[in-house]
């Protein structure tokens, strides 16, 4: 059990002069699932991006913390595994030199033992020599979620994590998120029914709105 | 009110003398400029060249800081005030340039002679230049003015390259240039009392009148964002 | 500059062996462009100072046919936000200014050589000088196009704009190094050339500083 929180602090994003969210609060310091919900356009994607560090915000800010410690920002991406519709991996590479260029452009080991306990748990053992652009969409997805936790992050964004899987995929994902729930925080933004009945918590965007 | 009733009264002034004040040998009435050799009536250019060329300074480099301003605080409101100002800055640039040339075409004998000084105004409409297409191109006001704040950064270190680089490499023909054989700019050794009071009043004139067409400029296009987004929400 | 950003380095030599982006234009370019300049001189004497400049105007125009893929290549695919998720700012900026700074190197001295045959009169005396100009001409022209590159990138990929946005940013260095390259086709000494040289390399220094500390606010949204 690892002792990280994140915590946001009177958080505000305009785009321009059209406001996102105001005066977001929320602290998730104990592992478990956490939601984030909102209609289409409220913000979701946006948030989630802010809470990684891609995104800066207008306004306050969200503290990173492990062991009581803040997490500088230059390091933040040690220990956030993201999960998006809208990330791309290397298309002209294979999964197995995706995953061994991002642990060497990380600056860590590659951890096979781990990786390749990934590739079977999603089923993508097998083709795990092939060119990432012969896959379909449902297996990038998958290869996503290998990139998010092969280097055992604290923190797990998914950020409509469902999209493009069949039941099997969705399966695979729900173990999943219940597996690294026990001892990470994993973070769900979403709309689906089933993905927001897994979490313990869930921030509401409409909230606000002003 | 009072004020801009002022500005009007000395820009007129400034013009009415510039222009129509004689210039003779041995200046001794008040409204009589000196003759300065090889210049004649060509030395008028300075109460309208000058202030051009000085406010163009003083508007992009405005704009800098307000550039600056805006990547330390993200208001946009800044971008703005920076954008006026290098549109002011644009204008003047412009007409710096054009009653330059034609002024080097009756004192120096060619329109242009890559001189230093005419090569970095030259430089500067290369820089807003591009600085207007790359804003032009972007739809996100963050991203604008992030972008185009990150690309006046880039090009203020590059400005004194071109303040040392520029007379190294080719000959000035500017008073005040290295080589200029009459050493020391023409402000102070040649231009009577008079003649550099008419001079500094142009100077503080026009620096008013760009702080006052700053200030609309600016105002206007907060009130145009605005005006935009109250149509946009109904 | 660490062994992440070699990491980077590495991935984008990789990739750019298998889809040869920017490779290929390069190659062609330098070809295209050299070959205008034969066309256009046709049987004419050209002075020795007209090669030097004419040198510097292929090297500007081959750097712009090229040098932005780094940058855009990652944004138009969409793996720029994936970059965000593995490494830090810097990390990605040394990275592709590593790649950009050996293929300036590779490009350069594939002009230089053409060019030296092609041209009888581009005949370098002072080597040395022309060597040293040469080296901090190509960081300079490497740093500075890859933060042109970046800003370009984050705009929406804007081809025209790139050359635009760099030739005033690259002017200084690029009127410099026509000196010095004129310097060592008259054979004129180091001691002469200080000047110049210290010019090019505080340029690069001052540009490898800035971008630096830029690169932060655009690469983040």
């Amino acid at each position: 059990m690892t002792d990280y929180s994140v915590e946001a602090l009177e958080l505000n994003k305009s785009f321009g002069r059209r406001l996102i969210f105001n005066d977001l609060k929320f602290k998730f310091d104990k592992s478990g699932v956490y939601g984030i919900s909102g209609p289409n356009g409220s913000g979701k994607s946006t948030l989630v991006k802010i809470i990684a560090g891609i995104l800066g915000a207008s306004k306050g800010k969200i503290v990173h913390k492990l062991n009581d410690q803040e997490i500088a920002e230059e390091r933040l991406h040690d220990h956030i595994g993201f999960v998006s519709p809208y990330l791309v991996l290397y298309e002209e590479f294979s999964t197995y030199e995706n995953l061994k260029l991002f642990a060497e452009i990380r600056g860590v080991k590659f951890n096979k033992e781990r990786v390749d306990y990934l590739l079977n748990k999603f089923l993508l053992y097998k083709r795990k020599d092939d060119l990432l652009k012969t896959y379909s969409s449902g297996m990038k997805q998958r290869v996503k979620f290998i990139f998010a936790l092969m280097h055992s992050p604290q923190l797990i964004i998914l950020d409509e994590p469902t999209s493009n899987l069949d039941d099997e995929g969705k399966n695979s994902v729900y173990e999943l998120v219940r597996e690294e729930g026990q001892k990470n925080i994993v973070l769900i933004a979403s709309n689906e029914k089933n993905d927001l009945e897994l979490c313990n918590d869930i921030v509401y965007l409409e909230k606000y709105k002003n | 009110m009072i004020w801009k009733i002022f500005l009007f009264l000395l820009l007129a002034f400034v013009s009415i003398a510039g222009i129509g004040f004689p210039i003779v040998e041995k200046p001794s009435a008040w409204y009589e400029f000196p003759l300065i050799p090889g210049l004649e009536e060509n030395a008028k250019i300075i109460f309208f060249h000058v202030p051009t060329a000085w406010l163009t300074v003083i508007a992009f480099f405005m704009s800098t800081i307000y550039s600056f301003k805006y990547l330390r605080k993200k208001n946009l409101d800044d971008d703005i005030k920076s954008y006026a100002a290098a549109q002011l800055g644009m204008i003047f640039c412009i007409l710096a340039t054009v009653t330059g040339a034609v002024w080097a075409k009756f004192a120096w004998g060619s329109y242009w002679s890559w001189d230093p000084r005419q090569t970095s105004i030259f430089a500067l409409l290369l820089i807003y230049g591009a600085w207007f297409a790359l804003r032009s191109s972007i739809e996100s006001e963050e991203k604008r003015a992030t972008l185009s704040s990150v690309y006046s950064m880039i090009a203020f270190v590059t400005v004194p390259f071109f303040i040392f680089v520029m007379p190294r490499i080719m000959s000035g023909l500017h008073p005040g240039s290295a080589d200029d054989s009459n050493a020391g700019p023409v402000v102070d050794f040649k231009m009577n009392g008079n003649m550099q009071l008419i001079f500094f009043l142009s100077l503080i004139g026009f620096t008013i009148l760009y702080f006052w067409m700053w200030n609309v400029g600016y105002r206007s296009i907060l009130m145009r964002e605005k005006l935009n987004k109250q149509l946009i929400r109904g | 500059m660490n062994s992440k950003s070699y990491s980077l380095f590495l991935k984008d030599f990789k990739s750019e062996l298998r889809t040869r982006y920017a490779i290929n234009a390069l190659a062609m370019f330098i070809i295209v462009a050299i070959s205008v300049i034969l066309f256009s001189v046709g049987n004419e004497k050209i002075s020795a100072s007209l090669t030097g400049g004419l040198f510097w105007v292929v090297i500007f125009f081959t750097a712009m046919s090229g040098l932005s893929r780094a940058f855009v290549s990652e944004e138009e695919r969409g793996t720029a936000l994936t970059l965000q998720l593995i490494a830090a700012p810097s990390t990605v900026f040394s990275g592709k200014l590593i790649f950009n700074i050996i293929l300036v190197f590779a490009m350069n001295t594939v002009i230089a050589i053409l060019y030296s045959a092609m041209f009888e009169a581009f005949v370098i005396q002072n080597f040395a000088l022309f060597l040293t100009s040469f080296v901090f001409g190509n960081i300079g022209l490497a740093v500075s196009s890859t933060i042109i590159a970046a800003i370009i990138a984050k705009a929406g990929a804007k081809g025209t704009l790139y050359p635009v946005l760099s030739f005033p940013i690259l002017l200084p260095l690029i009127l410099t190094s026509v000196q010095l390259t004129l310097f060592a086709i008259d054979g004129i000494s180091f001691e002469r050339a200080k000047f110049e040289l210290a010019i090019v390399v505080s340029y690069d220094v001052i540009m490898l500083t800035a971008s630096y500390m830029l690169f932060d606010f655009i690469w983040k949204e």
